[in-house]
């Protein structure tokens, strides 16, 4: 079937089965990668893409159901103040290390500052908990979110 | 950075990173090629079956499906690190729950895991042998029937179902005799899944002349050719290897995956193919830690000087040897830990069962043995009523002192390890700790460790462009620990340039010098020093060029920061690199390109001092140096372990890029917490029961400590590039070890079985 969804504030028309996920379809058909195929279980969290704003896995995301949903990508926040103090600050602590799980950890980040800009250590971890990352060990992606709050204060 | 910073030593953001934060980084699974076909692979239900005959008719009659292959559409090739003994695809026999037997090509992943599904296979099953100890029985069904005429890289006499056995032993065990206390153990660890969070894939392309260019998730380029070129009797030169982003190798990418079968599948289609291993697939088919079976026994003086051990290991291979006599031999190897023994020996058996291969895995086999033996140290001191800590530092490697077996030592920071993590801790005061809240025990605990770097062969090309401006292609693949940017550093260094003035070359075995891989925590020391002796050749080069434009002797010139040489003493008198290049493109002499090839050397056993058969490594590496402290909390109600804080210290000669020397050091602590306290493959009768991360468990933030504080030491390798070690294992090694010195202090219990799971935990206060 051919569906309309709203991705990164354009409308896209995909052709979907009805066991596709979102995350098939924004790798597969609109070659937006950063998304990540990690598990495909809805676990990992490499996946994460906002809908309407809240963080998703969009591997248990049926693309049937996102009709009408604004959905927003990595790809679709280059241009996102906060995004940008969040890379920056990813970059700068050494929290990156084969990047794998980085797309999905960012837009987490990305959604937890949105409602507490101001988070304590314990807040970061807590909101980053559905994010695996096997390389960093976590302690530089928490410092690097602390690192990107602070930053946004005035 | 400006063009006077040092580039060795500066914490720089990774030079790939912008692209990793951007979402722009491509893995394997995030490549298209035109006319691609998907790949998909069929696994074996059976542990251990003879394959009696396909049919693939119905899995043909699926729409879209270009080929569906099978064992018998492979020639009778094997690979293997140590031993060949493995087919690309099962033929014959299949040896594990998993094991690919068919594969399918075709327009769409969802038609070409359809078709596999449809291939049908009839069997003749065979008793699965799934312990070593079953492997042993006497009257044990053989796994490998032709292992005696298969080509070995050493031999130690495999029979049966014995793929290797190695023993190292040193000193006389008379020492035995004068200690005061012996403590002796059995102990068994389990295996770990590698989860890197990308799985394993591959991307195959045939070009009109037959060549195909493979893309994949790889630790190595030149092995995955080596590995494709030997299962399918093609010659490398047929093959040309490249790698994408890597999400992440532990071990888990360094032997082949899944390349072989996406390579013939192209080969057979005449198409491009991919194929990405499903996380369950990825689990099952690809490798695991071993699970080690110890006898360790140790003996000390009353002062605490340790004076004898004597370490046996039993080895579960699994199906396929791979890397396995590799683990072997270095655990074995690494036994003593980084202590001095009177009498020291080690021997192991590895053999065959019907599991998945176990592979290497970040540590090699160290973490194992470290349980064990860094356990008994803490024994001891517990029965002298000694400091930990005190015992390791009255035994330690001295600077001047030799490894087990008679190796050469070079730097060794080991003291300074143990002191800075002292200080770091407050260990003086550890008995103080009070428990967070009560119904809880809190403990501090220990351990040291070494670890090599080296290895084999490595190669650096620097080539100096029209422009000045630098490329450097050594085919070491970074697997996002950070080589490309040490590299970077370390060239960028040699030749004062800045370092966005260096760029390096994606690793290709058409292009790239040959290196054995990203591997044995090997890349930034050996890979390295290639680097700084390929800039070596450039300079000469610039100099000989300098001498000519400014007419003097090559010998008074120098190059000054920012791509500049010039005459010493005289700060006019100096040309930029883009007019030496110029004139060597256009003029005299040629391109400048400084080339550099070498091979770990030094020999691993002095043959005067030890008796070894079977050791796999006669050349090993570099050593470098750690030490750990641990806080950890037990809630006796419910048996959880939950690691407060950490120092890990490790000695690396002298750190490239301090923050990817920290990124080491935390991400090997928070996998070696995931191995010590839940991380388990259970199998449930033949079959693997936790394939998934669902009910396989690594740590999240959430079960991290955030207080996990990375010291860096730096004890100058002599020979090492700016005196750099490798750092990349050596923070997991004894993780299991301090973790479980310290459950033994809150619990006054010692723990011989991995993982310290709540349950395991809870049993042991019950007295269970
Ligand atoms: S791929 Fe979606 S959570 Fe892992
Ligand atoms: S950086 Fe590799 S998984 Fe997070």
């Amino acid at each position: 079937m051919t569906l309309a969804l709203s991705i990164n504030g354009r409308i896209r028309q995909v052709q979907a089965g009805l066991s596709d996920t979102l995350l098939t379809v924004l790798r597969d058909q609109l070659l937006l990668t950063a998304a990540k195929r990690g598990c495909n279980q809805g676990v990992c969290g490499a996946c994460t893409v906002l809908i309407d704003g809240r963080p998703q896995r969009a591997c248990l995301s049926l693309a049937a159901n996102c009709e009408g949903a604004a959905i927003t990508t990595l790809e679709g926040l280059q241009r996102d103040a906060s995004m940008a103090r969040l890379q920056k600050a990813f970059a700068a602590t050494g929290a990156v290390q084969c990047g794998f799980c980085t797309p999905g950890v960012l837009v987490s980040a990305h959604a937890l500052l949105s409602h507490n800009a101001d988070p304590r250590t314990d807040e970061i971890r807590a909101g980053l908990s559905g994010n695996l990352c096997r390389c960093s060990g976590y302690r530089k992606i928490v410092d690097a979110v602390a690192e990107a709050a602070k930053e946004a204060k005035p | 950075m400006s063009a006077t910073a040092k580039a060795v030593g500066a914490a720089l953001p990774r030079a790939e990173v912008r692209e990793k934060v951007e979402g722009r980084a491509q893995y394997i699974a995030d490549l298209y090629r035109p006319g691609m076909l998907h790949g998909a692979v069929l696994g074996s239900p059976h542990a251990h079956a003879r394959i009696k005959r396909y049919d693939t008719s119905e899995a043909l009659a699926v729409p879209g499906v270009h080929a569906v292959l099978t064992g018998d559409d492979f020639g009778d090739h094997r690979m293997g690190a140590f031993v060949k003994d493995e087919h690309a695809i099962a033929k014959g026999k299949v040896r594990y729950v998993g094991e690919p037997v068919a594969a399918v090509a075709a327009e769409t992943e969802a038609a070409a895991k359809l078709a596999a599904r449809l291939v049908s296979v009839e069997y003749e099953e065979l008793p699965a042998i799934l312990s070593p100890e079953a492997a042993l029985a006497p009257d044990a069904a053989i796994i490998h029937e032709d292992v005696a005429s298969y080509f070995k890289v050493f031999d130690t006499g495999s029979t049966a179902n014995v793929c290797s056995r190695t023993s190292l032993t040193e000193g006389d065990a008379a020492a035995w005799d004068r200690c005061d206390v012996i403590v002796e153990g059995r102990f068994a660890t389990q295996p770990q899944a590698h989860v890197s969070l990308e799985p394993c894939g591959a991307l195959a392309e045939p070009d009109a002349t037959g060549r195909v260019t493979l893309w994949s998730a790889n630790q190595s380029v030149f092995r995955v050719q080596a590995n494709v070129s030997e299962s399918l009797g093609l010659p490398m030169a047929q093959l040309r290897c490249l790698t994408p982003r890597v999400g992440a190798g532990f071990g888990n990418k360094m032997e082949p995956h899944i390349q072989p079968i996406a390579v013939k599948l192209a080969l057979a289609t005449g198409r491009p193919v991919k194929l990405i291993l499903t996380r369950e697939e990825d689990f099952e088919i690809v490798r695991a830690r071993h699970p080690f079976k110890l006898r360790v026994r140790t003996g000390a003086l009353k002062d605490g000087t340790l004076v004898a051990r004597e370490v046996e290991v039993l080895l579960d291979g699994g199906a396929y040897a791979d890397d396995s006599p590799g683990v072997l031999g270095y655990s074995l190897f690494m036994s003593p830990g980084p202590y001095r023994f009177r009498y020291m020996k080690a021997s192991g058996t590895l053999v065959y069962t019907n599991k998945l291969r176990f592979g290497a895995f970040r540590g090699f086999g160290n973490p194992q043995v470290s349980f064990a033996g860094e356990q008994q140290i803490d024994e001891i001191a517990a029965r002298l009523g000694l400091d930990p800590l005190a015992v390791r530092e009255k035994s330690m490697l001295r600077p001047g002192d030799k490894w087990f077996g008679g190796a050469e030592v070079g730097s060794n920071g080991l003291e300074e390890c143990i002191a800075r993590v002292k200080a770091a801790s407050g260990w003086a005061k550890r008995a103080e700790l009070e428990p967070s809240a009560p119904g809880r025990k809190r403990a501090m605990a220990a351990a040291c460790t070494a670890h090599i770097s080296g290895l084999l062969a490595t190669g650096a090309i620097v080539r100096m462009l029209e422009d000045g401006s630098i490329v450097l292609n050594t085919g070491a693949v970074d697997i996002g620990q950070g080589s490309d940017t040490a590299l970077t550093q370390i060239c960028a260094e040699a030749l004062k340039v800045p370092i966005e003035r260096v760029r390096l070359a994606s690793p290709d075995t058409d292009g790239s010098p040959y290196n054995w891989g990203t591997t044995a925590s090997r890349v930034t020391y050996t890979t390295g020093r290639a680097v700084v002796a390929a800039a070596l050749e450039v300079e000469k080069q610039i100099k000989q060029h300098a001498s000519e434009m400014l007419e003097c002797d090559a010998a008074d010139l120098e190059l000054r920061p920012g791509g500049r040489v010039g005459i010493v003493g005289v700060p006019d008198k100096a040309v930029s690199f883009f007019e030496v290049s110029a004139r060597a493109h256009w003029a005299r002499g040629g391109p400048i390109i400084g080339h550099n090839s070498l091979v770990f050397e030094k020999p691993s056993v002095d043959p005067k001092r030890a008796i070894a058969v079977g050791l796999p490594f006669p050349q090993i590496g570099a050593f470098a140096f750690g030490a750990l402290v641990v806080d950890i909390e037990i809630d006796e109600t419910t048996g959880k372990i939950e690691v407060k804080r950490a120092w890990s210290a490790a000695d690396v000669g002298r750190a490239i890029n301090p923050l990817a020397v920290e990124g080491q050091l935390e991400g090997a602590f928070v996998q070696g917490m995931g191995l010590a306290l839940n991380e388990e493959m259970v199998w449930d009768g033949p079959r693997l029961a936790n394939p998934t991360l669902m009910d396989y468990k690594v740590p999240t933030t959430l079960d991290s400590p955030h207080e996990i504080h990375s010291i860096i030491v730096e004890a100058p390798e002599p020979d090492g590039p700016f005196g750099a070690k490798g750092v990349g294992e050596i923070g997991i090694n004894v993780v299991p070890a301090a973790i479980a010195n310290a459950a033994a202090i809150a619990l006054g219990k010692r723990f011989n079985a991995l993982p310290l799971t709540p349950e395991r935990v809870l049993r042991a206060m019950l007295g269970k």
